[in-house]
């Protein structure tokens, strides 16, 4: 009977976390569902008019630029942060000098915020007082990394800063892994004779799969929360060059009061991350078991 | 290949010269805004990014600190570094005590539906913080708390439990059951228990919590721009205003002076305890 006492106890001290999740969590998801299929603007209205927020949001042009952004941006920030994190394991695996030297100048930029990230990046790449102009001084008159103010490149520019920013945490995952490769298969490889970079890219590698599946949820979730970065490190882009879901989103709830179009940008997003994720971590789960 | 430690190779050469590089790339940014915040402006448009101040200033430094202009208040980070850590705190201390304590309910005292209640938390995990946006908004508002510490001590709570919870019950499901059980027989309670046996084993996992929820508080950006009291936002919020500001001459050496003040503390986190810090980032990750 002292134990029954103890499971009630547990429900009374869960009460609090069941209304997180319940209203924080999934209330909040689908009100926010709810409202992309009404007409709300200021303030949220539950006139409901279908699929017509859907339709305006898909003919608008800004929305197709931040749309597209997110598969430049998402697609460019995993391959770089995937190859870079993943290179940086391989040269610490290597038994060097200085490792947890070189390892903690790899990874501090996650202890900074997207924020202080974006501002770094910014002053690094101003056209006028930054990289290019240390180029000019150095004698490459014809230099040019004006990205951050052309409509066509800014978006390349939060690529660079976010794989600046995030790399060393799939270092230190992939690094993880590499430690943990049976010392048996190290042997058998050196017996064999076969050239180093062919067992990483066979043997090693593919063992780390687990690892490269852990390493690409994080970033994806990074990849939806990109606001943080673009906003402070292209606040002065040209036509919406660097608008990605997550800004649009924001701009249509608070800036522009439309917060049916702002809910039917989220609903896409979500959606869109979900049927590319959702198959994939499938496909691996089963793969494991 | 690990091969064994050998004499001088021009492969180790190679080897090190790419380490070097990349030390360059991760470094370099770091560097410049340091150098760029002990320069004078006039220094900064003459001499070349890279080279360190002729005449070291510490203008910039002082006027980061107590009066650079966040909007039309000149208190300089002072104020929302105070504002921050007043909201950081509480949050900070009230995610991870419930993220403790639902660990040990969910894993120690399961009923029907607590592994439902897991699943629920999960999955909100991932999803992103705009959905949640507009609800939130008319949530404080018809609680009274819009554009107050309350209101973001409340979400920085209610957002932190589910990865807390998610910490600390991956941690404690491989406690021994022989542990509850003899405590059972003492007569100990639901609370003696948690406080008496499991706080007391759980130094190490506290600390990650710890580490990563001050973090992520530390660093908010959103809720601080969308939810943060005029005057007194949270540091990342008063900091990209005092940056992005569009009037006025750009003074970059108070830019970036004030860029580092605010990476202060999580750097310094970072250096010190920087097993535990990467333990929380990866913890997540790994579990599965």
């Amino acid at each position: 009977m002292q134990s029954r006492s103890h499971v009630l106890t547990s429900q009374l001290v869960l009460l609090p976390t069941l209304v997180i999740v319940v209203y924080f969590l999934w209330g909040f998801t689908l009100y926010t569902g709810y409202l992309s299929f009404t007409d709300s603007k200021f303030l949220p209205s539950h006139n409901w008019i279908g699929l017509k927020q859907y339709e305006l949001l898909w003919s608008n042009h800004r929305w197709k630029i931040a749309y597209a952004n997110m598969f430049i941006f998402g697609g460019l920030y995993l391959f770089f942060c995937v190859t870079v994190g993943g290179l940086l394991a391989i040269l610490l695996d290597q038994r060097i000098r200085l490792e947890s030297f070189f390892r903690t100048a790899f990874l501090y930029p996650m202890s900074l915020s997207l924020v202080v990230t974006g501002l770094a990046w910014q002053w690094m790449l101003n056209p006028t007082l930054g990289l290019q102009k240390l180029a000019h001084d150095l004698g490459f008159h014809g230099f040019a990394l004006d990205w951050i103010v052309s409509s066509k490149y800014a978006i390349y520019t939060v690529v660079l800063a976010a794989v600046w920013h995030g790399s060393g945490l799939i270092m230190v995952l992939f690094l993880a892994g590499l430690r943990a490769v049976d010392e048996d298969i190290w042997k058998s490889i050196r017996v064999e004779g076969i050239p180093a970079w062919r067992a990483y890219l066979s043997i090693i590698l593919p063992q780390l799969r687990p690892f490269l599946l852990a390493a690409i949820l994080l970033l994806t979730f990074n990849v939806i929360r990109s606001f943080d970065l673009v906003v402070p490190l292209t606040k002065r882009s040209p036509c919406f060059a660097t608008d990605v879901p997550a800004k649009f989103i924001y701009d249509y709830f608070f800036a522009r009061s439309n917060i049916a179009r702002g809910a039917a940008a989220a609903v896409c997003t979500v959606v869109t991350v979900l049927l590319i994720i959702l198959p994939y971590l499938y496909h691996e789960l089963r793969k494991q078991k | 290949m690990r091969p064994p430690i050998t004499p001088f190779s021009w492969q180790r050469v190679a080897l090190y010269f790419c380490l070097s590089a990349f030390l360059v790339f991760f470094l370099a940014p770091l560097y410049v805004v340091l150098m760029t915040s002990f320069k004078s402006l006039e220094e900064i448009r003459e001499s070349s990014l890279m080279l360190p101040p002729q005449v070291w200033q510490f203008d910039g430094w002082a006027k980061a600190w107590d009066h650079a202009c966040v909007g039309l208040s000149c208190n300089g980070v002072k104020p929302h570094f105070m504002a921050t850590f007043a909201i950081t705190i509480p949050a900070l201390l009230l995610a991870v005590f419930l993220g403790a304590i639902n660990g040990y309910a969910l894993t120690q005292w399961k009923f029907r539906g607590s592994d439902l209640l897991l699943g629920g938390l999960l999955m909100g995990c991932f999803m992103p913080f705009q959905l949640y946006l507009n609800p939130i908004a008319i949530t404080l508002r018809e609680l009274g708390i819009f554009g107050t510490a309350f209101g973001l001590i409340l979400l920085h709570t209610v957002y932190g439990v589910p990865l807390t919870t998610l910490l600390f019950r991956n941690y404690y499901v491989s406690l021994p059951p022989e542990l509850i059980k003899a405590a059972l027989l003492d007569g100990a309670g639901f609370f003696r228990i948690f406080f008496h046996i499991i706080l007391p084993m759980s130094p190490s996992i506290l600390m990650v919590a710890v580490i990563l929820i001050f973090t992520g508080i530390y660093n908010d950006f959103i809720f601080a721009l969308t939810f943060g009291e005029v005057g007194k936002q949270p540091v990342m919020a008063a900091l990209n205003n005092i940056v992005n500001s569009t009037y006025g001459v750009k003074e970059h050496n108070v830019n970036m002076a004030a860029t580092l003040i605010t990476a202060f503390p999580t750097l310094l986190i970072y250096l010190a305890a920087g097993k535990f810090f990467i333990r929380g980032l990866t913890s997540g990750a790994v579990k599965g």
